[in-house]
């Protein structure tokens, strides 16, 4: 888990610098309002334009969503980030939850263990500009999102 | 508990939603709103959305569901206002909203509901809640 964490700051991180940070812990329905409110605030603050701007918060729905409903609730971390000249939104979700034993499959279209329309993951991605997910059963799941505002 | 006011104007219901959805506030308004048409006899229903700054698969799927199930009950249901990022993030998303007529905003989705729906056999509660067909007051 420790080096499989380590490679993916390499490759994630690299030249990207993290401009602010700020974290918050998702437990119930009613935080993801709070949360949702932090995102925009962020992404008004790099002058995100209003369709970036809706893409990203609906993306981050989704994600929080999922965290509550598999993940029984966890930690988001909200950034502000750079990478050479474009400036953009990072936020990480960290939950414990049971992970995601195929996630290949968990990222098709139409797939779902629950009730929802399977919608979440991939649409999530065809949302942002940057994508990472890595999941461990039995220890949790970490996704990571980047959207640029001009991207 | 927040809650969303459906307000009854003759055989129509209409529902402005003014605060950021979460999902148990989307299914509570689900089920009141079946509710209140079951009640009233409303033959239409009229949501707008104008103020939703985002809809996420699980609001479509909500919106999805209401225009279903007032179908059963014999309800046509028009959505309003959408912000055009919305519309782009929906369709992105995956969830382009089959079988949710929509108008661009208030005024038409009541013309479009009224031409959706035959008024002729509808028969509701108007004279035990003491409803006026004919004020003419100017609001």
């Amino acid at each position: 888990m420790t080096i499989h964490l380590a490679k993916m700051r390499m490759g994630m991180s690299q030249m990207i610098s993290v401009i602010t940070k700020q974290s918050m812990l998702i437990q119930q329905d009613q935080d993801v309002v709070p949360f949702r409110n932090r995102v925009k605030e962020c992404a008004v603050k790099l002058k995100m334009g209003l369709v970036n701007q809706t893409k990203l918060i609906t993306a981050a729905s989704e994600l929080v969503r999922n965290m509550l409903k598999y993940g029984r609730g966890g930690q988001v971390v909200i950034e502000a980030v750079s990478k050479r000249n474009q400036f953009g939104v990072r936020l990480i979700f960290i939950d414990k939850g049971p992970g995601i034993p195929d996630i290949a499959l968990a990222m098709k279209d139409g797939y779902s263990t629950g009730k929802s329309l399977g919608l979440g993951l991939p649409g999530t991605k065809r949302l942002v500009n940057e994508f990472d997910i890595e999941s461990a059963v039995g220890v949790g799941t970490k996704v990571s999102i980047i959207k640029w505002c001009n991207g | 508990m927040e809650k969303i006011p459906i307000l009854r104007m003759g055989p129509f219901l209409l529902v402005t939603i003014q605060v950021d959805l979460y999902d148990r506030l989307a299914l509570n308004l689900e089920a009141d709103l079946i509710k209140t048409i079951s009640d009233t006899n409303a033959k239409g229903v009229l949501i707008d959305i104008s103020v939703v700054s985002i809809v996420d698969s699980f609001m479509g799927r909500i919106i999805g569901n209401i225009a279903s199930m007032s179908k059963i009950l014999d309800a046509e249901t028009v959505v309003v206002g959408m912000q055009p990022a919305v519309a782009i993030t929906l369709i992105e998303l995956g969830l382009p909203l089959t079988g949710v007529h929509t108008a661009l905003n208030v005024e038409r989705g009541m013309e479009l509901l009224r031409a959706k729906v035959n008024l002729d056999d509808y028969s509701s509660s108007e004279d035990e809640d003491g409803y006026e067909p004919d004020d003419q007051r100017d609001y």
